[in-house]
């Protein structure tokens, strides 16, 4: 079996007493498209900081391709192929859309001209080419994220981590967005999403981890970690998996 | 160097100095601590109220002493009014902006005073001015001892306020959360105006004690407002035991300083130290992380 | 906004130089002369505070420390290494651009931004000025005089036209190279870091070594001013070289012409400059006045003009503050989470 594209072991991470990620590993094999998932304040954008390099791990390894990138800083493992979105969208709000893209595109091209061409290639790709010399601070949010989305893929990465990209977003939005996330991943892009909005794990992740509290508590397809009791209980509280199955029992019978 | 004798002098010296330090940072560690701005105007305002006593003394004849009252209040207003009328204007959210405004006021206020009071450099006569008092080997003037005195009383004043008034209650609620003090009914911006007055009352009451031992000229600010910073950076940004404490200690190592390096050199030892706290420990000895 | 290909800018930096050119060889009256002359010098501040400011969104109330070093390193080259002027100027402008990656390397190796790092910059001014004050190498307290040997080769012109054209050239070269940050990777870099440097760190850029390259930039632009100043007027003194007064004009200049702007120090600097001739011959010669205009000045267009005089550069108030209604940028009540 190939090797994973991320590897994280027994990673850990404390502020002053609060313990917000706790001795988690988990293995990333590439071209996947998975999820991250967990109730509030599971320390999942801080498992994304810290795989990203914006917070160095009390404890554990992370390994990129099968090299070693603990505490590496961010520019530095975007060179390799890794970035990620916010979950509170960061557009350089002054420059136009084609600008923020272009940043982006820079990591690979030096000329300007060409970062330009290329963000309007990228743009295209995400829908955002009518948009193009629009302040970014003009965007609505769905338009905002879809730029961050844009920006991070000028980057031409192999792993992308979407925080929460589809936070913020009515219906319709979301499922504008799903299938642009999609074709990212048919592209070659592993993705590895946080994300709150079920009906979008469920459609496109092909395998879910479950953080709560800053443990790992389950890893499976999405239809084997909605049933686990166990993410039920993260969810909806102590005791609520058995009295779900108490009711559903009484209703069938 | 190292013989008591001049020892204990140069750190009696640099403890009445350093209470009113303390008593300068103190007002720039409050409006720090509750509006989150760096008072950039703070000496300048320093460098008002000293005139304001002297001015006071010299076509009233009042007493330096006699005129705390009036000087704590006249500077309570102008700095309520400042903060109300022009500060807050420019408190859009980056801090930056608010830097600007109060460097902006400082270069006004400076050069208003060089054109009204030229560049001389004025002391006042009392009684007492040259009076001085023996502590053990030490000969210490006595308007540094009040002064250290009245630093103290007015620091404890000051605490009192805060700790044990509704308006104190009211200004530590908009210093921590401010949303949520608004929503209980807190006028903030009065709040903040009231900070803003309170931290240059403690200016005019700085200049009440400092000007019979001191001086005052135009630019006397900029030599504060740089030991102010220190001072509030060292001891935390919002801590008024940092600020006090600070405060005597950067009055004794500057006395000290001045004592084995000269003068002028003797400040440099002050921003250097400013420059080391900015980089290696910004949350200073008792602040955090601000 | 950059969108247009350098070709325009460049276009329009010709026209200006040749303007500029045009003016100073037809003029005869000395007194236009002599404002053009301030004005360019003045404009070469401002543009060297708008690289590091405007640009890179590092705001340096010290700038006067790069303008002093290259200043003392053109005299005391000249004075106690006799060289020509002319090789002094670059010996200046590089030991001023060194200086300026030291306190570049120091103050953003250790994450100092915004305020902390406009007082870091005032307390470096302000140590070499006490320094400067204190040791016989630069004159102390007195200053150092470069003697008045007039020629073109020892760089002190008879005519002011020399200056005009020196301060032109050094103004133009300020020109070009804001153009070729306007235009370029680096330039692009670095006003990622200025507009959001975690989202340009997330895309690769590296903020530590850009911001470096930018205060290198600026602070080999302000020497080039120090330097000409010598020149020009033959003196230097600690309070001159290291004070607020020109770590204040170059600030206010850039930010009321409109930071991140090609032309905003020139039209700042102009302002200024027409305000200070204004004031002057409204009130003679009162000490002080000029900076009382300036910090006024500074005031009124943080207030109500945070974005410079025409409304084009970056709002001094922070990114977010746009004129029609933005929509709110966050999700809503998600962001409380650290999920």
């Amino acid at each position: 079996m190939a090797s994973p594209l991320l590897r994280l072991q027994g990673v850990s991470k404390s502020f002053g007493g609060l313990a917000a990620v706790r001795d988690v590993s988990l293995e990333l094999p590439a071209g996947s498209l998975s999820a991250l998932i967990g109730p509030n304040g599971a320390g999942k954008t801080t498992l994304f900081a810290l795989m990203s390099g914006f917070i160095r791990p009390d404890a554990g390894r992370i390994e990129f391709d099968c090299a070693d990138i603990t505490g590496q800083p961010p520019h530095l493992n975007a060179r390799r192929g890794m970035t990620r979105t916010f979950q509170i969208v960061q557009p350089f709000a002054a420059q136009t859309v084609r600008e923020n893209i272009a940043v982006g595109a820079h990591l690979h091209c030096a000329g300007r001209q060409d970062a330009l061409d290329e963000a309007e290639i990228v743009a295209q790709r995400v829908g955002l080419a009518h948009q193009l010399d629009k302040p970014a601070g003009d965007l609505t949010v769905a338009g905002r994220k879809r730029l961050e989305l844009a920006r991070t893929l000028a980057t031409r990465p192999r792993l992308l981590l979407l925080d929460e990209v589809l936070a913020g977003l009515n219906p319709q939005e979301v499922a504008d967005m799903v299938p642009v996330v999609r074709d990212i991943a048919a592209g070659g892009v592993t993705v590895l999403m946080i994300e709150h909005v079920m009906q979008a794990v469920m459609n496109l992740a092909g395998k879910v981890w479950v953080l709560a509290q800053g443990q790992l508590i389950a890893a499976g397809t999405p239809s084997e970690v909605t049933r686990d009791p166990a993410v039920i209980e993260a969810y909806l509280g102590h005791g609520t998996a058995q009295r779900l199955r108490r009711t559903a029992a009484r209703e069938s019978a | 160097m190292l013989d008591f004798g001049i020892l204990f002098p140069a750190v009696l010296n640099g403890l009445t100095t350093g209470a009113v330090y303390a008593l300068v940072a103190l007002g720039l560690t409050l409006i720090y601590g509750v509006l989150h701005i760096i008072n950039f105007a703070h000496g300048a305002a320093l460098m008002m109220a000293l005139y304001g006593v002297y001015f006071l003394k010299q076509y009233l004849g009042l007493d330096p002493y006699l005129a705390l009252l009036p000087m704590v209040a006249v500077m309570f207003v102008g700095g309520y009014a400042l903060q109300r009328g022009i500060i807050n204007r420019a408190s859009h959210g980056k801090d930056e902006n608010i830097l600007l405004v109060t460097l902006g006021l400082s270069i006004v206020l400076e050069n208003i005073a060089l054109l009204a009071f030229k560049s001389d450099t004025r002391t006042i006569d009392t009684p007492y001015t040259l009076a001085t008092v023996a502590i053990g080997p030490a000969m210490i003037a006595v308007p540094k001892l009040v002064a250290f005195a009245g630093a103290l009383v007015t620091s404890a004043v000051l605490l009192w306020i805060v700790r044990g008034t509704d308006l104190g209650r009211a200004i530590r609620a908009v210093a921590r959360e401010k949303h949520g003090a608004r929503l209980v009914g807190i006028d903030v911006d009065h709040v903040y105006a009231m900070s803003f007055g309170i931290g240059l009352a403690c200016l005019g009451a700085a200049a009440c004690f400092l000007l019979p031992a001191y001086y005052v000229n135009p630019q006397v600010g900029n030599g504060f407002v740089l030991v102010a910073f220190t001072i509030v950076v060292l001891g935390g940004m919002g801590s008024f035991a940092g600020a006090l404490l600070g405060g005597l200690l950067i009055g004794v190592v500057e006395s000290l300083g001045g004592l084995w390096f000269g003068e002028s050199l003797g400040q440099i030892g002050i921003f250097l130290l400013f420059i080391a706290v900015l980089l290696f420990r910004p949350q200073g000895l008792f602040g955090a992380k601000a | 906004m950059n969108l247009l290909s350098p070709r325009r800018d460049l276009v329009q930096i010709a026209v200006f130089a040749a303007a500029m050119g045009v003016l100073a060889l037809t003029t005869r009256s000395g007194v236009v002369l002599n404002f053009a002359m301030m004005a360019l010098y003045g404009c070469l501040m401002a543009q060297a505070w708008n690289m590091l400011g405007g640009y890179g969104g590092q705001f340096s109330f010290g700038h006067a420390l790069f303008f002093g070093t290259g200043a003392y390193v053109q005299a005391i080259a000249q004075l106690q290494g006799g060289l020509n002027p002319w090789l002094a100027l670059p010996l200046a402008i590089v030991t001023a651009c060194l200086v300026g990656l030291l306190i570049g390397a120091l103050s953003f190796r250790y994450g100092l931004k915004g305020s902390y790092f406009a007082l870091v910059t005032l307390a470096f001014a302000e140590v070499f000025r006490i320094l400067a004050l204190s040791v016989p190498f630069t004159g102390a307290g007195v200053g150092l005089m470069v003697p008045l040997k007039e020629g073109a080769a020892n760089m002190q012109f008879g005519d002011r036209r020399g200056f005009v054209a020196l301060a032109l050239a050094l103004v133009v070269c300020g020109l070009l190279l804001t153009t070729w940050l306007r235009h370029s990777r680096f330039g692009a870099w670095l006003q990622a870091v200025r507009d959001n440097e975690d989202a340009a760190r997330a895309v690769g850029v590296d903020p530590f070594r850009v911001k470096l390259g930018a205060i290198g930039l600026s602070a080999a632009f302000m020497g080039a001013a120090g330097a000409f100043y010598v020149q020009v007027f033959q003196y230097i003194d600690p309070g001159i070289a290291f004070g607020p007064h020109t770590s204040v004009e170059a600030l206010v200049a850039a930010i009321v012409g409109g930071l991140g702007t090609l032309w905003g120090p020139v039209l700042g600097a102009l302002v200024l400059h027409l305000l200070a001739d204004f004031t002057r011959s409204l009130f003679g010669g009162l000490p002080g006045i000029n900076m009382i205009i300036y910090g006024a000045v500074l005031i009124l267009i943080v207030m109500f003009a945070p974005r410079g005089i025409l409304g084009m550069g970056q709002s001094v108030r922070g990114l977010w503050r746009r004129p029609a209604s933005a929509p709110a940028a966050t999700a809503p009540s998600r962001e409380a989470t650290r999920g």
